[in-house]
């Protein structure tokens, strides 16, 4: 465009027209002489040479090693035993439940896994069911859930989610807990018995609360109208998910883990990051300090087998482990943090090297300012 | 554009006929067959965009042309129709934000030239109508109106004179602000017209509008009662410009042959169109580049979804079935449906926000401009001016700078200098210690202080008060006041208006000069010139004959008798032309001096006489006469007697005359020059002058060559001129392009290479026969020719240039091979199209009226400013926006890697990693201000260093940047950082038991861990690159560091009402109760950080090689530079 370009009056010079920013501002007075304004606040400039930087090397070389080598240590020091028992193999003891599986059955298919532990569990052990190949992360399973129900809301316990398709409703009853990660809540029961060396069985006891986040237990599940103390009353006019064999009602005896506060179903509710996973089973106690938790011996390990995995090509499988204060056995933090440290000690003296050969000429550059 | 806007309003019958007919006052006349008023186009200037009407439209289509909107609006519309994986608003606000921002601020800005075009638009003009003056608003001024415009009054359109105040029917204007000269033109009335106007009848044919200044042609047809009717023709003398002055005349009547957007000035101005940085355009590259990226995961991501699923039960498994909608969906809709939700879920690689900040960051900026109290001038009382923030940092890219000469360069000021005579010098001094303070100063070797004869002096000072055609305006006081640029004069004595005029301001100039030394010239009256000579006595001289100044011949002649009766020829020229015809033996005396006050870019001249026996005289003439009447070949006949009577003439001396520079104008040339930039003057001033302007800013130097291709050149016996120029443009290519030696690359650009310097000079007339030669295959021939002999030159001057051929020469050179960035500065409405056509325009606040300034995009008080406003503020505003560009791109890279990672291991399902509002606010809160704050304050390299040292201004020059060598670099460390995020918390879950309690964290656990540290990683980059860490850098960079966690701590600590799904529950704390998320946390930022801090000690040598480069220039600060300098960065 040609622009405002044809006044007569242009000689006076001191008209309107500038159109721009802050012209209104700058056309009477000088120019604020602040620092900001003018460009000069003052400021730290620094300079990374190899003279700052090589020091660094060395001191995140020096750091590291050490809590590599400590991780490494503490994560080999954890004992961990893994059993699958998805029964694939004919002549695995739960191949038969794994294969005549039927979701209508009412008696229960058992199987029995005998096993020994090399070495005693000296401390608390925590007990994992592992899921290969099941994809708690996909997203229509992950969205197919509806929080204001498992947190009490009695309106979306009578009208849940519409997320909860496929698995909503049930014969016109709306489902509680609804949706695809509750309908398909791991329900094998998983027992351990010790075998002393004279054949007797004695089946090790499980603390089965403080497995899931206490957030979640507290505040995040609740139970529907929590006054009302008969759970069964308070699920009326719900449907159990279909793939459950009871109801929600029925989980546990205890009143604290029964319904939408059950831990079991709490854990299976945060769902998991990869398609293989473990979740926390049960705790076993360490009793006193005399006896190791879990001796060195035979276990057997008795398997309620409900779950079906076959039809996607799944694994199950029982953990059990002890924990420190990194959590549980990977030896992967151990092994970066000493590559890490060592790179950087590695790099620390090639720099110190080049920075002795070469640097000389340099030298003047390192002046800081 | 305004072409095309042109044929639109005026019509369609126009173009057919090659004339208009204007009839004066409306008034038929007789033997026309018929009156028909024709429709011409009205005189309103129309420069606005909108109208309130179709603003809303017009903007949003211009808004969504923009690729990147439109992309934006795309992706929104995805977003609402389908069903994806995150919600329509994280895009759609953040658009819906960007559109209204930008529509107000182009709304605004359409309102201010609403503003303006409605102040030219309404200023009162007198209209003369049935005999009555009618005041009128100017845009109700119709062709054949005949207006009245009184002295300083601006031409409202323009004008064939009819009448004039003064009794010899001529009137002077001044066209400063149409081609910059600011000296006073005569124009003529047509002759035979009567005094009455409002009897007057007549016609005037004339020529369609053409936007050439200098060309009009037409007739006028004269009905008298009872008489045949006269013709006269037309000229440029004749027509008045619209934009013109009116000057030293007290009132005009002219009628108006063109009005509006047909007069001259309109058409020679340009379409503004919007300019775009070299910037953005790298932008729009790289944003292609992820666009592809973006489609090409989303079609991997699609294929692999359909391979995976094609397994038996991973589509769906009796945990996770379809719904019966899903089931329904044809199999294809599906697929494309899951395309446009890979898309949606990764578009968060191009981000909005970049668009908001990177135009914040323009905003914001430019205020750093207005701000500058360096640009604050106490004469006039102002700052620098930013009309558009757009091109902000195309201040640092800038390689060629077209600059005006009158007014930009030179204060447009002529000034007696010093003169020579007889061999010696003379300087005027102010002191008085000599009677008359006409000192010597300097004198020919071993002859030193001592004078020329009494005699030579005066005969010289006379001859300075003689030859020149100067009037003096209205004799009153004794002190005379020079009005050339109407601007000292007014200023230091506003009543005593009087003072000389003359076409050219250096003759005012010599006069005055003679003045200061005693000889004072009073006035010509009835062709007699009265001076009052050291004495006070009032000589006489009778005026004979004057022997016009022209370009060619370069000098002028006056012939006079004396009161004795003696005639005497006094001529004063260019050295060139004066030397041949004087005495060989004088000539060496006066040489010498000559050619040192040219070099010292004062203007010089030489003065001769003769003296002529009354034989000579009577001799010339009738020669003269004869010439004068002649009826052909008039030009040649009066220049061959010219020639005839101009010889063997004694040398008296010579002048020298400054046209005083701008401050600090020299100093900015050479430190663009040191910059790496061409510099082209581009002037309508005359050659010499010109030339002596080049000289005085040293972009000549003593060394340089120059290679003129002017009208003077191109004079040649034997030759045409095609022929000749055709000649010429080999030779010159020959000589600076194939006989430099070959440079590499690197060294293209240095300025202290000891090769031949080469200046270029050429006028407008070669200039649009090298345009337009009559051969058309030769045109782009020559164009090349005349780019790559410019290329080599280190300063190119083009003179004698119309406004639009000024703007011709900035779109070659634009359009050249590699497209340079240009910038344009000018100050008078002449350099307007210059302006607007450069990728840059600067407007000088100066005395030329605020045409330039409202035109361009910045506009600075005085030249020096130029200085800083590029090396300074140019160079960092580059360096900032491209690091902001490039870390944009950068950490939307490895923030949306990860995501597009996890999808291998979540079933290809279109899981988002993070949480929704991590998604939403990563770009606009977690990293957006931290890299604002860094554009907005980074320096690098401290303005004082960057002033100090031009050439540090090469080292981002050619967007070096931008170049897809740093952008590989950025692209490549997102993309190690992205796999470095993922797979290192991808190890750390292969046993999700990360709690001391045993306890097992989930796929948001995960997401947040990962963007944890990718929050901090991106931050800590920023941190490591930034060299200027004021308390706002650390403000803000701690402090979005604490916002992020604080946020994370905040969002994860409700139940809120308003989600459907409390995801992020409680995440934040129980990652950060787990040592071992900690742990993973700190090594993977060190890891991805670590690259980087190696990269920048290794990059030292590079660092040393730019140190070398600047050593030439300075050594005091070259410490503090080196250690500034060594940590270059990409």
């Amino acid at each position: 465009m040609m622009a405002s370009s044809y006044s007569a009056k242009e000689e006076d010079g001191h008209h309107s027209g500038s159109a721009g920013l802050g012209g209104t501002a700058i056309r009477t007075r000088k120019p604020d002489n602040t620092a900001f304004k003018q460009q000069r606040l003052p400021a730290w400039q620094p300079i990374l040479t190899a003279g700052t930087v090589l020091p660094a090397f060395f001191i995140i070389g020096l750091i590291f090693i050490p809590i590599g080598i400590g991780l490494f240590v503490t994560s080999n020091n954890i004992k961990e035993f893994e059993i699958d028992y998805t029964g694939t193999d004919m002549s695995s003891p739960c191949f038969n439940c794994s294969q005549s599986f039927s979701w209508n059955s009412t008696t229960p298919c058992r199987c029995v896994l005998f096993f020994s532990l090399d070495q005693p569990f000296e401390s608390n052990v925590f007990m994992y069911y592992g899921l290969s190949n099941f994809y708690q992360n996909h997203r229509r399973y992950v969205k197919s859930r509806d929080d204001s129900q498992l947190n009490g809301d009695e309106r979306s316990l009578k009208e849940p989610s519409k997320e909860c398709e496929p698995y909503r409703t049930n014969e016109n009853k709306p489902i509680a807990p609804c949706g695809a990660i509750a309908n398909s809540m791991f329900n094998d029961t998983l027992d351990l018995f010790y075998i002393d060396p004279n054949g007797t069985q004695t089946q090790i006891p499980f603390i089965k609360k403080g497995i899931a986040w206490w957030t979640d237990k507290h505040v995040k599940f609740r139970n529907p109208s929590s006054s009302n103390p008969n759970l069964t009353a308070v699920f009326i006019d719900t449907a159990k998910p279909v793939n459950w064999r009871k109801p929600v009602y029925e989980l546990d005896t205890d009143p604290e883990n029964n319904g939408f506060i059950n831990e079991d179903f709490i854990v299976w509710m945060r769902t998991a990051a990869l398609p293989t996973f473990r979740k926390l089973y049960r705790i076993i106690q360490k009793k006193n300090n005399m006896t190791p938790t879990l001796p060195r011996g035979n276990y057997s390990l008795e398997v309620t087998y409900n779950y079906p995995v076959r039809s996607f090509e799944g694994r199950k499988r029982m953990i059990l482990s002890t924990i420190s204060w990194m959590g549980g056995k990977n030896p992967f933090l151990g092994i970066a943090y000493i590559t890490v440290g060592s790179i950087c000690f590695f790099l620390g003296v090639v720099l110190l090297f080049i920075h002795h050969k070469y640097g000389n000429r340099n030298n003047s550059s390192d002046i800081p300012n | 554009m305004l072409r095309r806007r042109l044929n639109r309003l005026c019509g369609g019958d126009e173009e057919r006929v090659d004339s208009r007919t204007i009839y004066v006052g409306h008034r038929p006349c007789p033997d026309t067959e018929a009156f028909i008023p024709s429709k011409f186009c009205d005189n309103r200037i129309v420069s606005s965009k909108y109208t309130v009407w179709n603003f809303l439209p017009k903007n949003l289509f211009e808004q969504f042309r923009r690729i990147a909107n439109f992309y934006f609006l795309i992706i929104f519309l995805v977003q609402v129709i389908v069903d994806t994986p995150t919600s329509p608003v994280t895009s759609g606000l953040p658009l819906f934000f960007v559109i209204t921002v930008t529509a107000i601020k182009q709304g605004y800005e359409d309102w201010l030239r609403h503003k303006a075009d409605k102040e030219v638009n309404k200023y009162p003009v007198t209209v003369l109508e049935d005999g009555r003056s009618v005041k009128k608003e100017s845009e109700k001024i119709k062709v054949g109106d005949v207006v009245e415009v009184v002295e300083d009054e601006t031409f409202p359109c323009d004008l064939i004179l009819l009448q004039s105040s003064r009794e010899d029917g001529t009137c002077f204007v001044t066209t400063a602000s149409l081609d910059g000269e600011s000296n006073h033109k005569t124009h003529y009335t047509v002759p035979d017209i009567e005094k009455d106007l409002q009897t007057l009848t007549s016609a005037i044919e004339c020529e369609q509008p053409q936007p050439d200044l200098y060309k009009f042609v037409g007739r006028m047809h004269i009905y008298k009662l009872e008489q045949e009717p006269v013709v006269r023709s037309l000229g440029p003398e004749n027509l008045l410009l619209k934009g013109a002055t009116l000057k030293n005349t007290k009132k005009i009547y002219g009628v108006s042959v063109y009005t509006g957007m047909e007069t001259k000035m309109a058409l020679n101005y340009q379409g503004k169109s919007q300019k775009r940085s070299a910037v953005e355009k790298s932008i729009n590259a790289f944003l292609l580049v992820y666009l592809s990226i973006l489609i090409s995961k989303a079609v991997v991501c699609t294929t692999l979804k359909y391979v995976w699923q094609s397994k038996e039960g991973q589509d769906e498994p009796w945990y996770n079935q379809k719904t019966q909608k899903e089931k329904d969906t044809n199999m294809y809709l599906k697929m494309f449906t899951d395309f446009l939700s890979f898309m949606v879920l990764f578009n968060f690689i191009i981000p909005v926000s970049m668009y908001v900040t990177v135009e914040m960051q323009k905003f914001l900026g430019s205020f750093f401009i207005t701000w500058d109290k360096d640009f604050f001038d106490p004469e006039i009382q102002e700052g620098a001016l930013v009309n558009t923030s757009d091109l902000n940092e195309e201040l640092g890219q800038v390689e060629y700078v077209f600059t005006d000469k009158t007014g930009t360069l030179t204060q447009n000021n002529m000034e007696f200098i010093e003169c020579c005579i007889d061999g010696f010098q003379y300087r005027y001094r102010d002191t008085q210690s000599e009677v008359d303070g006409f000192t010597v100063t300097d004198g020919p070797v071993n002859k030193l202080q001592q004078k020329a004869g009494w005699e030579k002096e005066e005969l010289f000072l006379r001859a300075l008060c003689l030859c020149h055609t100067v009037q003096v305006k209205e004799a009153g006081s004794e002190v005379l006041v020079d009005q050339v640029d109407g601007i000292d004069g007014l200023l230091s004595q506003p009543e005593e208006e009087r003072g000389f005029i003359a076409s050219s301001p250096d003759e005012i100039a010599l006069v005055k000069g003679a003045m200061k030394y005693g000889f004072t010239f009073l006035g010509l009256e009835s062709k007699s010139m009265k001076i009052k000579n050291r004495q006070n006595d009032i000589e006489e001289y009778k005026l004979l004959h004057v022997l016009n100044f022209d370009p060619v011949r370069r000098r002028m002649s006056v012939i006079v008798q004396t009161k004795s009766g003696e005639t005497l020829l006094f001529c004063k020229g260019a050295d060139s032309s004066i030397f041949p015809r004087v005495r060989p033996e004088e000539v060496d005396r006066i040489r010498m001096h000559v050619e040192r006050n040219a070099t010292e870019g004062y203007r010089t001249l030489c003065v001769a006489y003769k003296q002529l026996s009354a034989e000579e005289y009577a001799m010339a003439d009738t020669g003269l006469r004869e010439a004068r009447l002649a009826l052909q070949d008039r030009e040649e006949k009066l220049m061959a007697m010219y020639n005839q009577v101009e010889m063997g003439m004694s040398l008296i001396g010579a002048t020298a005359v400054e046209d005083r520079l701008q401050e600090e104008a020299a100093e900015t040339m050479e430190a663009l020059q040191g910059a790496g930039m061409k510099v082209w003057v581009l002037t309508g001033d005359k050659m010499e002058t010109a030339k002596s302007t080049c000289y005085a800013c040293r972009l000549f130097q003593r060394g340089t060559e120059l290679l003129e291709l002017t009208v003077r050149t191109l004079e040649d016996e034997k030759l045409n001129r095609d022929q000749k120029l055709h000649e010429l443009l080999q030779e010159y290519h020959n000589k600076a392009v194939k006989d430099a030696p070959p440079v590499k690359a690197g060294v293209t650009r240095s300025w202290s290479t000891a090769n031949q310097d080469y200046g270029f000079i050429i006028d407008g007339a070669t200039l649009s026969l090298l345009m337009n030669p009559p051969h058309d295959a030769d045109a782009s021939q020559y164009k090349s020719l005349f780019l790559q002999i410019c290329q080599n030159c280190t300063a190119v001057l083009c003179c004698r240039m119309a406004p639009l051929q000024k703007a011709q020469i900035v779109k070659m050179v634009k359009n050249s091979q590699g497209s340079p960035i240009t910038l344009s500065i000018g100050d008078g409405a002449n350099d307007v199209s210059m302006i607007l056509e450069a990728h840059v325009g600067i407007g000088i606040k100066g005395k030329e009226g605020r045409q330039a300034v409202r035109n361009s995009d910045y506009a600075i008080p005085k030249l020096k400013h130029l200085k800083k406003l590029l090396l300074a503020h140019g160079h960092l505003y580059y360096v900032r926006i491209a690091h902001l560009v490039q870390y944009f791109f950068y950490k939307n890279l490895c923030f949306i890697l990860p995501q597009f990672l996890y999808q291998f291991f979540c079933g290809y399902s279109q899981q988002p990693l993070y949480d929704a509002a991590y998604l939403t606010m990563y770009n606009i809160c977690f990293t957006s201000m931290p890299i604002l704050a860094y554009s907005l304050l980074e320096q690098h390299i401290s303005i004082e260093i960057l002033l100090h040292n031009a050439a540090l201004y090469r080292e981002i020059a050619n967007n070096a940047m931008l170049r897809w060598r740093p952008f590989l670099y950025w692209t490549v460390l997102g993309i190690f950082q992205g796999l470095m995020f993922f797979f290192g918390v991808r190890f750390l879950f292969s046993n999700p038991a990360l709690q001391d309690n045993g306890q097992v964290f989930g796929n948001w656990s995960y997401g947040t861990i990962v963007f944890t540290v990718l929050v901090f990683t991106v931050t800590l980059k920023l941190a490591l690159d930034t060299r200027h860490w004021t308390w706002i850098n650390h403000f803000v960079i701690w402090g979005s560091l604490a916002f992020y966690v604080f946020f994370s701590f905040f969002w994860g600590g409700i139940i809120w009402p308003f989600l459907k799904q409390q995801r992020l529950y409680f995440v934040f704390a129980n990652v950060l109760s787990s040592v071992s998320a900690w742990l993973v946390i700190i090594i993977l930022i060190l890891l991805s950080l670590l690259p980087e801090i190696l990269l920048v000690v290794l990059r030292k040598p590079r660092g040393h090689h730019s140190q070398q480069l600047s050593e030439d220039s300075s050594t005091d600060t070259n410490r503090w530079l080196r250690s500034l300098l060594s940590p270059t960065r990409i």
